[in-house]
């Protein structure tokens, strides 16, 4: 089974805009022309972005509709601290950049069986949403989005679903003092509804909480969540298969330090959600530093396997069977 | 004689399926070595040798307008072996895409697709068919657009909706199946429909291949082969109709063996779908009489070696345990007990 990505789609930006403070807007066209591929809404892209010293590779939703497929298009929330991604896209990306770009993937498809979908929406995590929103207008089923901000100036794009869901969208700002009614919302939906949610973190895991105190099933409970690799201290890793040494830098992840050793390692999320990326850890000489939401506890506490796209070490030696 | 009427005995009947010199030797013999077990043998579907199967995405060779034909007899008789779920519109307009696409770019000679925006004009002429439609209005087509595009190829086809960490079986057209059948299928989950299988699930093969399949990705096809054996060139052999082919498996002799008994390959496919985030698998079946893989040395010390030494449960499922003898009986007058080379292909 091959777990190559070297089939990347060269792109070309055709419109970047700055939306708000920190947030700027991207419009990928196909250098060779023609279409893009299809996909559906709630799928993400992988931007690889060839920086000076690294190579860095973020996935963002993709925004635009998929009904139309001239363009891509992103949004690119800029981290602070920016671990170089977000702030390479920010600083370096302009009108005529040429990029690559993996094939979309989605990992928060809207359930076609599902009788109502409510989508939850806070800050930037409103993109995938947008995409969604032109699938859910050619169904009969019935959906309403929440989408909250820390305030009208932040809120990129409470215009745009404002006036394209008008009945059935509504703002929040936590700048006017007004705030989703989670558990309100949950607890008031008629069976068959899925939830969706893509926001902050903490958002997310109160939807999920309170999902699960009023008794939904996990199968109706969709999240999307793409947090940035987490920081640490720098470490050695050595690729037993390989047999190759390297060093992960404080801001770079496992991942991206094994692809810049050269070694093509599988991943699809990149933000330590799929399991994709997992890998066995044959040995370490210190402790590893899970950030993941795929391996279970007992995994995690097991020592036996990591997850490189968002996780660490805190050791002098990992050894990885890959 | 009316051409229609004696495409009607290629695959039923008189039985008339027979392939060319040229046919033979591409056949994709599913042993890749002296002796058989289950694996998750799934590789990429990138293209293989110019002339092999796997030359092209879906392949289209000598048999396929005799095969459409013979579909189209199929659901004729037996409606129900194309049906699909409501939720599944966009997985079977998915469907129509890349099998207009891939006959298109793969056999441009045979079949013409021009396209401006949902505007679509698509030319088959093995089966002599022009059709202007819009691309997603089901009312612009003559059949619902799973059912028109499979009509015009080769091989069973089968959708499936991912959901639930789990991929279900939601629509499918399947007139040439060995053994097993949609409308009893319809609904299942990847492991209920795999249920049938002996040994694969202790083995744990289905759950690595569920994972690795929830997994796959747009533009990264994956392939894999599998097998059984047909007595005569009864593609379609499906429980509905167990009746009409089940009693040909008493007639197996020494003598008939070579010409009755057929290897059949199944090469399956499986893409991930761009609107529907579903999953198209394609069973495209390849058969070969005993004969004919005689015809091949290294095919028939190799088929020998594999038939005589097959695991018993295996054996069963696969539906040989009458004929298996009387095929390694014939076979083994071609197997010297030299070496066979590695690999597939004729030598």
């Amino acid at each position: 089974m091959s777990q190559s990505h070297a089939d990347t789609i060269p792109v070309r930006v055709v419109a970047a805009e700055q939306v708000t403070p920190q947030i700027k807007h991207f419009t990928f066209a196909p250098i060779a022309g023609g279409e893009l591929p299809a996909f559906s809404g709630g799928s993400h892209i992988i931007v690889v972005m060839r920086g000076a010293q690294r190579v860095y590779r973020n996935p963002y939703s993709l925004m635009s509709s998929p009904n139309e497929l001239d363009n891509y298009q992103i949004s690119v929330l800029r981290v602070d601290p920016s671990r170089g991604g977000s702030a390479f896209m920010h600083e370096q990306v302009r009108v005529g950049t040429e990029l690559e770009i993996a094939h979309p993937v989605n990992l928060f498809a809207l359930a076609k069986l599902a009788r109502k979908h409510l989508l939850l929406a806070g800050g930037i995590g409103i993109t995938p949403f947008i995409a969604q929103l032109h699938d859910l207008r050619l169904t009969d089923v019935p959906y309403e989005l929440h989408y909250a901000t820390r305030s009208p100036e932040h809120g990129a794009y409470c215009e745009l679903i404002a006036q394209a869901e008008p009945q059935r969208a509504r703002l929040y700002h936590d700048s006017a003092r007004r705030f989703i009614d989670i558990e309100g919302l949950l607890s008031g939906q008629p069976l068959g509804t899925h939830v969706y949610v893509c926001g902050p973190a903490g958002m997310i895991a109160r939807v999920l909480d309170t999902a699960r105190a009023l008794g939904w099933p996990e199968s109706h409970v969709h999240y999307e969540r793409f947090a940035a690799p987490p920081t640490g201290e720098a470490f050695d890793v050595y690729l037993q298969k390989s047999g190759i040494d390297l060093h992960v830098l404080p801001d770079q992840s496992l991942l991206e330090a094994i692809e810049a050793a050269g070694v093509d390692a599988p991943y699809l999320c990149r933000g330590g959600v799929c399991g994709f990326c997992r890998t066995e850890v044959i040995g370490v000489e210190g402790e590893l530093v899970h950030n993941d939401h795929f391996l279970s506890n007992e995994e995690k506490a097991s020592g036996k396997a990591i997850m490189p796209c968002v996780s660490r070490a805190r050791c002098s030696k990992l050894i990885l069977n890959l | 004689m009316n051409v229609a009427l004696k495409m009607d005995q290629v695959y039923r009947g008189d039985y008339t399926f027979a392939n060319s010199p040229a046919a033979i030797r591409r056949f994709p013999l599913p042993f890749p070595e002296d002796r058989y077990m289950y694996s998750v043998n799934i590789e990429p579907h990138v293209a293989g040798p110019v002339g092999s199967v796997i030359e092209f995405p879906i392949d289209c060779d000598e048999h396929y307008v005799e095969e459409c034909h013979e579909r189209a007899l199929v659901i004729r008789r037996d409606p129900l072996r194309i049906q699909a779920l409501p939720h599944m519109m966009s997985a079977q307009w998915d469907t129509l895409e890349l099998g207009m696409l891939s006959l298109s770019q793969s056999y441009p000679e045979q079949f013409t697709l021009t396209r401006q925006g949902r505007r679509w004009h698509w030319i088959n002429r093995p089966l002599g068919l022009d059709q202007q439609f819009t691309f997603g209005d089901p009312a612009s087509l003559p059949r619902p657009p799973l059912e028109y595009i499979t009509r015009q190829l080769q091989g069973d086809w089968v959708i499936m909706d991912q959901r639930d960490n789990d991929l279900w079986v939601e629509g499918g057209m399947v007139t040439g199946p060995a053994d097993w059948s949609m409308d009893f299928d319809m609904g299942m989950s990847f492991k209920e429909w795999h249920g049938p299988v002996p040994l694969g699930h202790e083995m744990g093969v289905f759950d690595r291949a569920l994972k690795f399949l929830l997994n796959l990705r747009l533009n990264e096809p994956v392939r894999r082969y599998n097998w059984t054996m047909t007595v005569n060139p009864n593609l379609d052999s499906s429980p509905h109709n167990y009746d009409e082919w089940g009693p040909d498996r008493t007639t197996v002799t020494l003598e008939n063996v070579a010409k009755i008994l057929h290897l059949r390959t199944e090469l399956q496919g499986l893409w991930r779908l761009p609107r529907s985030n579903g999953i198209v698998f394609m069973v495209r079946t390849y058969m070969l009489s005993l004969g004919d893989v005689a015809s091949i040395p290294k095919w028939a010390r190799r088929v020998h070696r594999v038939l005589r030494d097959l695991h018993p449960p295996l054996v069963d499922y696969k539906g040989l345990t009458r004929h298996r003898p009387i095929a390694v009986a014939y076979l083994s007058q071609f197997d010297d007990g030299s070496p066979t080379t590695a690999g597939t292909a004729p030598e």
